[in-house]
């Protein structure tokens, strides 16, 4: 029921009340409400749930979230090598 | 970057995992909130790869299942009226009311329309202006505002002929009362990523210091959840108890701002019955005296109610975490996805729906059906 999807703005339609614009689910395009993220820019992809766009997803933060693993894993091989000293 | 595949990758949930059996020194419960969750959780079979001292409780957050069946019978009784179109998400259409569901009505020649969004049910009513459009708003905090912007779109356009059956319901106060029952024995909570993406998750820090639990806002693929276990594992291994943020890269510590506006300024908290549960005081929204005009159950006369709850359901023990679908004697047997007794083998997020689906990933287990 919360299900929501990432998808790529392709257009942003200003005129609207409600803001809206097309944004692009791996190639199927639909019409959403884009008003809660009156930033957003083309290209930049939001998350989607029940055509409303609930935030723009941060890509830096995407990123920080896959190399966490790098620092866990440093992190425990360094406390490993203190337990056989 | 395409924020879903990157968080399939088997190698990564490898390593992860592999942490995870690393940190893991004690016994450990853990709810994951949402049944969006549970949903990848079952599919994936990630609670067969974890260390066996760590149980994955499976939480209320499926909307659909905890819907009260009076909600239900509501509906069904608005729906079979003359004149109207009844508009809802696809879920809602299978779920067993007291005699019958909204499909059957369906069948019986009422105007049932499955709707992707509350504007397209609004759409449907600017373009019958003779009907009147009625739409199930069910859901948690990360639908109501949608439903709120759709109310407001009415309001402001001056569409009269729409109305919303409203059932929305609110997650914090259901934590609560599942931390402070008697007998709960979670220790630490996966919070719902997208409910999170609209609130943020301030609300959720004086619950993780009152009930002293671990709290980690967590996604929904794979390396998501096995992220947000690997967090709630480290804290409860270390004994601290704060809110963390693993879905950083779409919830912002404040939420929406603009989404939790249009809520305030349309609907109100109110006390919910929650299907299986009971009632849970200020666990949802109706919407405020402005907009009362809209709200189906004060246009709709609807006769008293008696509702009748299949007595073979455990719905109740599922939702709350004291039970495991599979451990329901009517499991795959009298109730099935394509004749349920309960909500949670409706949705697809219901717990009892996907422990049926993905029952290969628990063949050992399953191995009567």
């Amino acid at each position: 029921m919360c299900l929501a999807i990432p998808g790529k703005v392709l257009e942003i339609n200003n005129s609207k009340n409600p803001l809206m614009g097309k944004v692009s689910f791996g190639g199927i395009v639909k019409e959403i409400c884009l008003d809660w993220v009156p930033d957003v820019k083309v290209g930049q992809y939001v998350i989607v749930h029940v055509g409303f766009a609930l935030n723009i997803m941060d890509e830096e933060e995407a990123l920080e979230t896959i190399k966490l693993i790098e620092d866990i894993e440093r992190q425990s091989s360094l406390s490993d090598n203190v337990d056989q000293a | 970057m395409k924020f879903i595949d990157e968080y399939r990758d088997s190698g990564l949930a490898k390593k992860y995992l592999d942490q995870i059996w690393k940190l893991t020194a004690h016994e450990w419960n853990i709810m994951e909130i949402c049944g969006g969750q549970t949903h990848s959780i079952v599919k994936y079979g990630i609670e067969t790869l974890l260390p066996p001292s760590i149980t994955l409780i499976h939480g209320p957050g499926c909307p659909v299942c905890v819907t009260p069946i009076e909600m239900v019978d509501k509906a069904v009784s608005i729906a079979s009226l003359p004149n109207v179109i009844f508009t809802s998400f696809g879920d809602m259409l299978r779920v067993p009311g007291s005699e019958k569901d909204l499909l059957s009505v369906k069948a019986e020649g009422g105007d049932i329309r499955m709707v992707y969004s509350p504007l397209d049910a609004l759409e449907i009513a600017r373009k019958n202006p003779g009907k009147k459009v009625v739409f199930f708003a069910v859901g948690f905090e990360t639908t109501a505002p949608a439903t709120a912007m759709t109310v407001l779109q009415a309001y402001e356009n001056n569409i009269k002929n729409f109305s919303i059956l409203c059932s929305h319901v609110l997650v914090p106060p259901a934590v609560h009362s599942l931390f402070s029952s008697p007998d709960n024995r979670i220790q630490s909570l996966l919070a719902a990523g997208h409910v999170c993406t609209v609130m943020g998750y301030d609300e959720y820090v004086p619950i993780a210091e009152k009930y002293r639990i671990p709290i980690v806002v967590t996604g929904f693929e794979p390396v998501d959840i096995l992220q947000g276990i690997f967090m709630a594992v480290r804290q409860l291994e270390e004994g601290i108890y704060r809110v963390e943020n693993q879905y950083s890269r779409a919830v912002r510590p404040e939420g929406n701002t603009h989404a939790k506006d249009i809520i305030k300024r349309v609907f109100k908290t109110t006390t919910r019955k929650w299907r299986g549960i009971g009632e849970i005081p200020e666990s949802g929204f109706e919407l405020n005296s402005k907009f009362i005009d809209y709200d189906a159950e004060k246009i709709y006369t609807i006769a008293d109610i008696k509702t009748n709850e299949s007595p073979l359901c455990i719905a109740g023990q599922i939702l709350q975490g004291h039970k495991k679908p599979n451990e329901c004697e009517a499991f795959g047997k009298q109730c099935t996805p394509e004749h349920p007794l309960g909500a949670p083998m409706v949705s697809s997020e219901g717990a009892c729906a996907a422990y049926f689906h993905y029952r290969h990933n628990y063949l050992k287990n399953f191995d009567k059906i």
